[in-house]
């Protein structure tokens, strides 16, 4: 028998012991959190420094003189006739206006690619909008070629050998020149945000893969929600309890840890190949998604209705209320923020997802924006990978770009599931 | 079974392990109590079946009431193999209220939610035996569970109004049963429920806040209020007042008497001193026997077994 003395020695050894331990415990969660603080951080600020470029993008001040010799010969003001005009030759002109010594071949088409491509297709959408535009001379900001919005930004270098930069000295000259005159200026680049995926990087828009995503996203939120819900309340709330059940239990959450691209194939060989859906369409993307997502939604379903409290249960029952009544009326809506909860968790699972898409075709090179869920598209993670995979050095900021769009979206999702969560959430 | 692969609520599974555990020990101690009364009392016959681990025994007392709105005969439940309540007998009669009592899962909470079928809810619980609503089975086929529970209404040991408002929480009932069709029937039968449930005066202004927002002998009135806006006939409580503080048990307590002009009340309580202040009948339920029965101040004054008596005295339990 210890004395009293002894005791209270003993305890405060084990005091200083305990003291200890929480305080290390408490100091292993900060470091926990400063490192992944920490990596967050670091993604962030490199994906932000490298994309944040792509918001802008350089043009080119040119007076063009829409001749109309070569955008309406015969004068009909036919928009076809309008359409089919050769842009590209006038902006040469205008371009040889400023620089006439360029008169040799190559000289001209060195001269011809300082403007992007695109450009032409740009200048003929505003004639053939205004054709009062017609043999009259106007100021234009054409889309510069992205080398040379790369060399504006500072991406890339004008020094060093010749041979291994994309622009000559010559060109380079040229630019200077341009922009001593105060013909070049960056400008808040929509085309990234309007137009689908191109060759060109300053032609290239994120506009397509987002309304992919979202198509596709609604086929699954659609699906996936209503379906996983039905399917939580019936194991939890009415399935009998005997080995069927079990063995469904168990398969949902096998399903759950499947790899995503064997979804992907079963997509191609069920909704594809055997149903006979387009290829390259949310829709199908959609439900493969809704079948990845689906374990998820069933899982975090049946865990919030395993929370609600048996008194909820209890009291409604004690008044009469039948099975059905009961789940409807209240355990169903103490269960919904856990519900989305999980609906959201696995909805943002699916809005990261490539690698089934890549089974169902949504990896093609689509340049219209997709405007249901049966036009071919493709998707913000893919469009990402399309982009990482692309040789030119302005696709390294667009992919950024990109990934920050992907994020955003992202973030408006999961603030919409906070939002509905407490909209929903009843204190206790 | 109705509902199956639910989480239990606390009472139940509490009772549930309590039964499984106490059922050895306390056998024996019944039978050590049965060989001492043996022993000090050769005349002693009334128990003498009671140490079998079942089997027939006879509840001492007068089980039936005056007017029965309830009657049990041969009552007994089980949870899976382990046997909770033992050839139970006993009427409840209208106007009156019955108190039962006895130690920690003596079968008395159990008893109380067969009267309304509660015990549905737990896949392994199977009851057999008579338990007659005017003399019609609840447990028939024909019977249906969600009228019962309309007719046979219960108040629980926690008091867990819905989270809505305190309006919703009486109106529920209700409207689920289609028992008032306009705005006006529905606000007659809340106020009129609150009214007898002694709330109103203090909810009058606040009728669209949450019911959880209230204290909690308030709480449990307003549960009692929405129990009786199905205008039952029978309400059960279970430990009405184990969670509240004096004041509000004193006022459940008031309440538990003007009510029982109206309805058969059966009150399952862990105090002695409640059951002799608002009943006029107790059961004293022991390992899922009910051993006496009787007029509350004879249980409490007079009892007859050797158990009743250590109980009400406070020997054990």
């Amino acid at each position: 028998m210890l004395t009293g003395e002894q005791t209270r020695v003993r305890v405060a050894a084990s005091l200083a012991r305990r003291y200890r331990q929480e305080f290390l415990f408490r100091l292993f969660g900060i470091v926990s959190i400063v490192i992944g603080v920490g990596f967050l951080l670091f993604l962030f600020t490199t994906i932000i420094g490298n994309g944040y470029s792509a918001f802008w993008q350089t043009t080119i001040k040119l007076d063009v003189m829409i001749e109309e010799s070569v955008v309406d010969p015969d004068g009909s003001r036919d928009p076809e006739t309008l359409a089919a005009a050769n842009y590209a030759r006038l902006i040469q002109d205008a371009l040889l206006e400023v620089y006439p010594e360029a008169a040799g071949r190559r000289d001209r088409r060195a001269l011809k690619s300082l403007v992007s491509t695109g450009a032409a297709y740009i200048l003929r959408d505003r004639v053939v909008d205004d054709p009062a535009l017609i043999g009259t001379r106007h100021s234009f900001w054409l889309l510069a070629d992205d080398e040379v919005d790369m060399l504006i930004k500072g991406h890339v270098e004008a020094g060093g050998d010749e041979a291994l930069r994309r622009l000559s000295d010559r060109q380079v000259g040229w630019i200077e020149g341009l922009q001593a005159a105060g013909r070049i200026k960056k400008r808040f680049n929509t085309q990234f945000f309007t137009a689908g995926d191109s060759r060109e990087p300053e032609m290239a828009g994120i506009w397509g893969a987002t309304k992919g995503s979202f198509f596709m996203l609604l086929v699954t939120l659609l699906l996936s929600f209503p379906l996983g819900v039905a399917a939580a309340v019936y194991l939890e709330e009415f399935a009998p309890n005997n080995r069927w059940v079990d063995v469904i239990e168990v398969n949902i959450n096998n399903l759950a840890a499947v790899p995503s691209i064997v979804f992907g194939l079963l997509g191609l060989a069920v909704f594809i190949n055997f149903v006979g859906l387009p290829r390259s369409a949310p829709i199908v993307g959609g439900l493969v998604l809704t079948l990845m997502t689906l374990p998820v939604v069933i899982i975090a379903g049946r865990a919030a209705l395993k929370s609600v409290p048996p008194s909820v249960r209890e009291a409604a029952l004690g008044v009469g209320a039948s099975q059905m009544q009961v789940i409807f009326h209240h355990v169903l809506p103490l269960a919904m923020p856990g519900m989305l909860t999980g609906a959201i968790i696995g909805m943002a699972r699916a809005l990261g997802e490539s690698a089934p898409l890549l089974m169902i075709g949504m990896i093609a090179f689509i340049v219209e924006v997709p405007n249901s869920p049966t036009d071919p598209a493709t998707a913000l993670p893919v469009q990402v990978y399309l982009w990482a995979d692309s040789p030119e050095r302005a696709f390294v900021e667009r992919t950024s770009a990109a990934i920050i769009v992907l994020l955003a979206f992202l973030l408006v999702m999961n603030a919409t599931a906070v939002w509905l969560r407490n909209r929903f959430e009843r204190r206790w | 079974m109705l509902q199956p692969d639910y989480g239990f609520g606390p009472e139940s599974t509490h009772m549930r392990s309590d039964a499984k555990k106490s059922v050895e020990p306390v056998a024996a101690d019944l039978e050590r109590v049965d060989q001492e009364d043996a022993a000090s009392d050769p005349s002693g016959s009334d128990d003498a079946g009671i140490a079998a681990p079942s089997g027939a025994y006879a509840t001492i007392g007068d089980i039936t009431a005056r007017d029965p709105v309830m009657t049990v005969r041969a009552g007994e439940v089980f949870y899976g193999e382990s046997q909770a309540l033992i050839d139970i007998n006993l009427d409840i009669g209208r106007h009156e209220v019955v108190a039962m009592i006895g130690p920690s899962g003596c079968g008395k909470s159990t008893f109380l939610r067969c009267l309304n079928r509660m015990n549905d809810t737990i896949e392994s619980a199977r009851v057999t035996g008579e338990f007659l609503l005017h003399g019609e089975n609840i447990y028939a086929k024909k019977s249906d569970v969600v009228s019962l529970r309309a007719r046979v209404g219960m108040v629980f040991q926690k008091p867990n109004p819905f989270p809505k408002s305190i309006y919703e929480n009486v109106a529920y009932g209700p409207r689920i049963h289609g028992l008032a069709v306009s705005r006006a029937e529905m606000d007659d039968v809340v106020y009129g429920s609150l009214e007898r449930a002694g709330l109103i005066d203090e909810v009058r202004d606040r009728l669209d806040e949450p019911g959880t927002g209230l204290s909690g002998g308030q709480q449990q009135r307003l549960c009692i209020a929405r129990t009786i806006a199905v205008n039952p006939e029978v309400i059960l409580m279970d430990e009405p007042c184990s969670a509240l503080d004096p004041i509000a048990t004193a006022k459940i307590e008031d309440l538990i008497d003007e009510l029982s002009q109206n309805y058969a009340i059966a009150i399952v309580t862990h105090s002695m001193h409640q059951a002799a202040r608002v009943s006029q009948r107790t059961a004293y339920f022991h390992l899922g026997r009910l051993i006496e029965v009787g007029p509350t101040d004879k249980i409490f004054t007079n009892p007859v077994h050797r158990l009743t008596e250590d109980y009400v005295t406070g020997r054990f339990g």
